[in-house]
């Protein structure tokens, strides 16, 4: 046999792994699945998988059409199963500097078309800062965010993390 | 190059007439290889001590302190030897992190500065790599490195991390792999490119790529590369085979998420070794490195792992005065 067969995950077809403890507690390690995070959240919320002082990785559950979000800085999605559209708008006022993280960009955002991404499992994307960004799956799909703790982070380690 | 500026820091004790390597000096320590073995040796309680370590994996830790720039916090060859930054000046060390050793006070460690230490890692790369041998492959991949002198292999060693202010593919940043070859135990991973349509006037500010097409031509193992920059926060993914050749205990929190296949890690406490833990990782999973551990994964096939650094420089000091937890989260 020379084929190898390399296994990605995805919300209908995943296994969480363990840890084997030989002393401490597993709750140190802070361990979950994104999938199975996934698969039990309501579309669109933030729910984070990792933390890092300020710095986190969100999953969120893209399912139909998401609201207008904006950020002061760069922010990065990598899409880990399904397919999905971002929309892009050059927004007419400046996001404030001060405030970090994923902010609500309002109902119809003041803004130039800039165009739209389509990704696919695997596919990264860059979501500018100063833009806002609107998520699109007809399909419930699976994305990370790479961006910074912010209003719209949530935070529930204990329903999602091996003890 | 690097190397030719600080070439005159490395000091070479001799050439062994029967295998053919070069002997280094670094402060006090003695380096020398022979067909199979590195080996290292010190004084210490007025008495040599020495440690040897088959030369293939010796050279692949060397080869990934040298690609990193020494990393964050400590980068252990094994149980006994290895490095620590301190960003600007290095230690290495012998038993120092090695429970037993140290309370026996046969350990060794001197601060060397980072060109000077630099030099001479690199000096022994060039000279103890063979042709045919690369140290950042797996070993299904590449030849020996065993024997006597046969030859070098300088492209396989001058392959260094790669450096990204954004993302790869922006204009200026750093560039995707499409003039790589897919690694043969990635040659079923999908290498369609996202669809990126700018309207007129914004070319060039919207971006996207495949993120595991690129990891599927990496041509290196156990290798963390920048693929985003969110300030501090760095996602830096790498493609795993076989053993991570160090074990590594940062000074900070690290995660790990793995994108594909699975990785076993065995997990020590970061200051004596003793075991703590073992983790075994499948697609999906994400999980933390605490401050207070050292590291080590294992890959049968060729796995996508997301490394999740934050590169803050202040981080050390707080973990190390006791100001931040060496977990990340309370729960």
């Amino acid at each position: 046999m020379t084929a190898y067969t390399t296994k990605f995950g995805s919300l209908k077809d995943y296994e969480k792994g363990s840890i084997q403890i030989v002393q401490g507690e597993a709750t140190n390690y802070a361990f979950s699945n994104v999938f199975e995070v996934a698969e039990h959240a309501t579309a669109y919320d933030k729910i984070v998988v990792g933390l890092n002082q300020k710095y986190v990785i969100e999953t969120v559950r893209a399912e139909g059409q998401s609201v207008w979000y904006t950020a002061s800085h760069d922010e990065f999605v990598v899409v880990m199963d399904g397919e999905v559209r971002v929309d892009f708008l050059k927004l007419k006022s400046t996001v404030n500097v001060e405030i970090e993280g994923t902010q609500l960009a309002g109902e119809l955002p003041d803004g130039t078309p800039m165009g739209y991404v389509v990704l696919k499992k695997g596919h990264q994307a860059i979501l500018p800062a100063g833009s806002a960004y609107r998520f699109e799956a007809n399909d419930p799909s699976v994305l990370l965010i790479q961006t910074i703790k912010g209003p719209l982070s949530l935070e529930k380690w204990s329903e999602i993390c091996l003890k | 190059m690097n190397q030719i500026a600080h070439i005159d820091q490395v000091e070479v004790t001799g050439k062994d007439a029967i295998t053919g390597y070069q002997a280094f000096k670094l402060g006090n320590f003695s380096i020398t290889r022979d067909e199979y073995f590195a080996k290292v040796t010190w004084v210490a309680k007025g008495q040599e001590h020495s440690h040897l370590m088959s030369v293939d994996a010796f050279l692949r830790a060397i080869m990934r302190d040298v690609a990193w720039g020494f990393f964050y916090g400590w980068v252990n060859f094994d149980h006994v030897i290895g490095t620590q930054n301190h960003y600007g000046s290095v230690d290495f060390y012998a038993g120092t992190f090695n429970g037993v050793l140290k309370d026996a006070g046969v350990d060794y460690v001197e601060n060397f500065a980072t060109p000077k230490i630099m030099a001479t890692f690199k000096a022994i790369l060039h000279d103890w790599v063979n042709a045919g041998f690369d140290p950042f492959a797996a070993p299904e991949e590449t030849g020996s490195a065993f024997g006597r002198k046969n030859g070098e292999n300088i492209e396989a060693i001058d392959r260094y991390r790669i450096a990204t202010k954004r993302m790869p593919s922006l204009e200026g940043d750093s560039p995707l792999r499409d003039d790589l070859e897919i690694n043969r135990q990635f040659a079923d991973v999908n290498q369609d490119e996202p669809l990126i349509h700018c309207e007129p006037g914004f070319e060039g500010q919207l971006g996207g790529f495949n993120l595991f097409k690129y990891l599927s031509r990496s041509d290196v193992t156990w290798n963390p590369s920048v693929t985003s920059v969110c300030k501090a926060s760095l996602f830096c993914p790498t493609t795993e085979e076989y053993i991570l050749p160090i074990f590594h205990g940062n000074d900070r929190v690290e995660w790990f998420m793995q994108f594909s296949d699975e990785i076993t890690w065995d997990i020590g406490d970061k200051v004596d070794g003793a075991p703590i833990a073992r983790i075994v990782m499948k697609p999906g999973d994400i999980c933390a490195m605490p401050a207070n551990i050292r590291h080590q994964g294992y890959s049968t096939k060729r796995s996508m792992l997301l490394v999740w650094e934050n590169a803050t420089p202040d981080l050390p000091e707080k973990f190390a005065s006791g100001e931040l937890a060496p977990y990340p989260v309370a729960f």
